[in-house]
């Protein structure tokens, strides 16, 4: 367990993603079976035991302690289990840790032992682990048990650094993972060359998904309008929908993220409906009245513990789909996405269903003619939809269906985001690599305030601009600091004397939260306005104008304001 | 003499806003502002502050307030050593070791009897710079508790060490800044690598080149040189020391991706750590934790506890608890040896 517990601990204030690869990596090599398999699986939520509840451990460590000094102490930490790791009384004093450390319990004895244990036995096989272990030890315990180890690494990156053990590819391993069970001895063997790769048992796997690049005005020059197809670029969340028979004729339905995460569990009313053999590409949305929802309305029923009837009825989910990657037994990955295409129209209207349709072609001839239909999707067939699209799929009609990110095969050609000039006010350090410099940014808009014209804000943002303009910023931050809260600069903005950021941003929302009543979607800096003084910024009634439009009308306002703009004109018009 | 054995202990030393003041005695000891005659228990600087008329301090605190203030950092300076005992009108002084940091002392003051102990800042565990704390007798004990919860256990500094070795074998083309107070810690740091093993050059922040020095001149810290006059080629796999405030400025720029690294028993609480951004916080602490408070209160024999600064209320209720008379001072001006609050012109970039 003081393995485990030492790499969580590193893990939880590491910040980089590679940096992070490596202390994983180095946990799985030198960690042996079967405890490196029950670590991985609990990083990858894989572990199903009853979780102990916060009033358990209240009820341990108020056995144990002084309850003033217990307050005291959780007043200042301010979390419980973290509290109770650093207070556990432990017996014969500090100097004998690496006694401890010698009879601590191991994490398969820890993940093996919940599993089959009572409720009523939990108690003192907590506490007994406890004596066992050292600070460290007690945290990442406390963590594991309580179900809330939140150490910022993905399933994806865990995996993909089993992976490069043995020089592999990530979706190889994510094709064989849903048959695979903790603690991953044959994962493990097969990775490092002592076993065959597992097989995979499973009627319904996830597939990697072929992903697209991001198109720049310079790459239509080499690409011919008629070699590819378009479709509507929706704004919702890319799925796998897959149905298969098991050996015994059950049939298996799943719905898969991005990454392979298996979401089934939250959307029962759409699997219900996954009444066919193979495994479709598209996109989950809300549909309410046959109109497509904006994301603000899908973002309401994601993340929600518990599906409840009434959320099924309010929020309904609908799968759009645009790609068959296998059509009952047969796989047609390797098929040209024209032949796929076919296939899949085909495919949707036997299935007849109606939580299941096709996602339209846009029809084009030519590159401009594309762009015309970007821009306005409802007079290019969209209708009533067009508010939740959020660009162009380009797709190459001979292109087969490659996992990753393969080039020059499907393009995103995204809609021009919003941009609003607003005033830095305040900054804060980044971490990592940026830890030395103020690269996170607080921007607000005018407003009128009880004592006359005001900042407000409206946003954070902490990336869009190149190291050159970081550089800037940060000496712009140093130089003009008013204020200091902790960690935050407060930076001098007043009418003439301010730092002015072209922010761009996808959309808006309302927001309790937030002082301004609202909340940007994906914001970033897009440009440094070194030309604008902070009173040209823009105004917060100009944002809720757009709010009260609805987000996805961006026309200009009569009046010519340069407040609400497409950024870059489009060339191609 | 007999009106001194009716003397209470807070006529013997008074806490005053420069300190605490012994009036029978003539003097203040670790005055927070400028006074005639200055007892200092050691050289940090919300202890050991410049311009009192007359200093008493160990010969070593002697010299590391010399280092940081020039010569002229007091009218007179006398030197004592650690138990000679001296007559000041009619009370008695002397200074024994604190465990704290080279020549940290704390201060028995006795008359009529009475016998108070000002232990400054000190701790219980075995340092390789300085000597090991004495416990010393008395009847009030006045005790810092800059760690006074139980929370606070800082366990072993050579684990902590380890873990720091450890991940700088894990990645060898990235440079280890440890932040670490500039008089102690980061001395302490320096020689725990070496007991540790580790036999490269360690690489110094300018501002702590000459207190150092000092100690080096005392004790074997092995190869050092200054992070200034180094090429980024040479700082590859390079472990370094600095002030905390230097570990996220401009001056960690020199570094090739540097992870840091931050000495500190506040590193024991997780969100101390990840406030400052500190990627490998490391339990090294020149303070007493919970325990150590607690058993070198009880060690003391002192029936009167007083607490100067740091989490009071936990150490007072655990002494009132346990019978013994015990009140914080609420001295203001001690706890900050480092100024932890940044300021500009502590970010110099030529450090």
């Amino acid at each position: 367990m003081n393995r485990f517990a030492a790499l969580l601990d590193r893990l939880a204030y590491e910040p980089g993603r590679n940096a992070k690869q490596r202390l994983l990596g180095n946990y799985f090599r030198t960690t042996p079976d079967p405890d490196r398999g029950y670590a991985l699986a609990a990083i990858t939520g894989a572990l199903s035991f009853r979780h102990a509840k916060p009033g358990l451990i209240r009820t341990l460590i108020a056995e144990r302690t002084d309850p003033t000094l217990f307050a005291l102490s959780y007043d200042y930490v301010g979390d419980l289990s973290e509290t109770v790791a650093l207070m556990w009384p432990v017996s014969g004093g500090k100097s004998d840790l690496s006694d401890l450390e010698k009879r601590g319990p191991t994490l398969s004895e820890i993940v093996t032992t919940l599993a089959s244990l009572g409720k009523t036995e939990l108690p003192a096989q907590l506490a007994q682990w406890l004596d066992g272990l050292d600070e460290v030890g007690r945290w990442a315990l406390l963590k594991l048990v309580t179900g809330a180890l939140r150490i910022g690494v993905s399933a994806r990156l865990a995996k993909t650094t089993v992976a490069e053990i043995g020089n592999r590819d990530t979706d190889e391993i994510e094709i064989v993972w849903p048959s695979l069970k903790p603690p991953y001895g044959d994962l493990f063997a097969w990775v490092e060359g002592r076993a065959a790769k597992p097989e995979s048992g499973d009627p319904a796997p996830f597939r990697p998904p072929m992903l697209s690049h991001a198109i720049e005005e310079a790459d239509f020059a080499a690409l011919d309008a008629s070699e590819f197809m378009a479709e509507w670029k929706w704004d919702g969340i890319r799925v796998q929908a897959v149905a298969g028979r098991c050996l015994d004729g059950r049939v298996v339905s799943r719905l898969f993220s991005r990454t392979g995460e298996d979401i089934s569990a939250s959307f029962p009313d759409l699997v219900d409906a996954f009444r066919f053999e193979g495994a479709l590409d598209g996109e989950l949305l809300i549909m309410r009245d046959g109109r497509v929802q904006s994301f603000n309305v899908l973002q309401q029923r994601l993340n929600r513990k518990t599906v409840t009837p009434k959320l099924i009825a309010e929020f309904p989910a609908h799968l759009r789909a645009y790609d068959l990657l296998v059509d009952g037994a047969e796989d047609l990955r390797g098929e040209t996405f024209a032949v796929r295409r076919a296939r899949l129209e085909a495919a949707v209207v036997r299935l007849d269903s109606a939580r299941i349709d096709l996602s339209p072609l846009v029809p084009f001839t030519t590159w401009s003619a594309l762009a015309a239909g970007r821009a306005d999707p409802a007079a290019a067939g969209a209708g009533l939809d067009a508010e939740a699209i959020e660009g162009v799929m380009i797709k190459r009609c001979d292109a087969p269906y490659l996992p990753g990110r393969p080039k020059g095969l499907w393009w995103k050609w995204k809609r021009d985001p919003f941009v609003v000039d607003a005033v830095l006010m305040y900054a804060q350090r980044g971490h990592g690599k940026r830890s030395s410099f103020y690269s996170d940014y607080t921007f607000g808009v005018w407003t009128a305030g009880a004592a006359g014209e005001e900042l407000v804000p409206v946003g954070k943002a902490y990336f869009g601009f190149t190291d050159a303009e970081l550089a800037e910023i940060d000496k712009f931050v140093r130089d003009n600091t008013v204020n200091r809260f902790g960690p935050v600069r407060e930076v001098v903005h007043d009418n003439d004397r301010g730092l002015v950021f072209e922010v761009a941003f996808e959309g808006l929302q309302r927001s309790t939260r937030h002082k301004s009543g609202i909340a940007m979607r994906f914001p970033r800096i897009s440009r440094l306005r070194r030309d604008k003084h902070p009173r040209d910024a823009d105004r917060l009634e100009t944002l809720e104008a757009l709010l009260e439009r609805g987000i996805r009308s961006r026309e200009t306002d009569a009046g010519g304001r340069a407040a609400l703009r497409i950024a870059a004109g489009d060339v191609l018009k | 003499m007999t009106y001194l054995l009716a003397m209470r202990p807070e006529e013997l030393l008074t806490p005053t806003p420069a300190g605490l003041c012994c009036r029978p005695g003539g003097f203040h000891i670790d005055p927070t502002r400028a006074v005639a005659r200055a007892l200092i228990t050691h050289g940090h600087s919300d202890h050991a502050r410049p311009g009192h008329g007359a200093v008493l301090a160990t010969p070593e605190t002697i010299d590391l307030m010399r280092l940081r203030y020039g010569e002229g950092f007091a009218g007179t300076v006398q030197p004592i050593r650690y138990g000679e005992r001296l007559r000041l009108d009619g009370v008695t002084v002397s200074f024994h070791p604190a465990g704290h940091v080279l020549g940290s002392a704390q201060i028995l003051v006795e008359a009529g009897g009475l016998r108070i102990v000002a232990s400054g800042d000190y701790k219980d565990v075995a340092d390789p710079t300085c000597l090991p704390f004495e416990p010393v007798a008395c009847d009030v004990f006045i005790t810092e508790a800059t760690f006074g919860l139980p929370v606070f256990r800082h366990g072993d500094p050579d684990a902590e060490i380890a873990k720091l070795l450890r991940s700088a074998a894990l990645f060898p083309e990235r440079a280890h800044l440890v932040g670490a107070y500039s008089l102690g810690k980061a001395q302490r740091v320096i020689a725990l690598l070496r007991t540790g093993g580790y036999d490269k050059p360690i690489y110094l922040h300018g501002a702590m080149e000459a207190i150092t020095q000092y100690y080096a001149s005392r004790m074997d810290l092995g190869v050092l040189r200054l992070a200034r006059d180094a090429d980024k080629a040479d700082l590859v796999g390079a472990i370094a020391i600095c002030p905390p405030t230097s570990l996220n400025d401009r001056w960690s720029r020199r570094f090739p991706d540097p992870v840091s690294a931050f000495a500190s028993g506040w590193m024991r609480v997780r969100a101390r750590a990840r406030q400052r951004g500190v990627e490998l916080p490391l339990v090294i602490s020149d303070h007493s934790d919970w325990n150590g408070l607690t058993a070198t209160v009880a060690a003391s024999g002192a029936s009167d506890i007083w607490v100067t600064h740091g989490a009071e209320d936990a150490l007072v209720y655990w002494c009132q608890s346990r019978g013994l008379r015990a009140r914080p001072l609420h001295m203001i001006g001690y706890g900050d040896e480092e100024g932890e609050s940044e300021s500009p012109n502590r970010e110099g970039g030529n450090a």
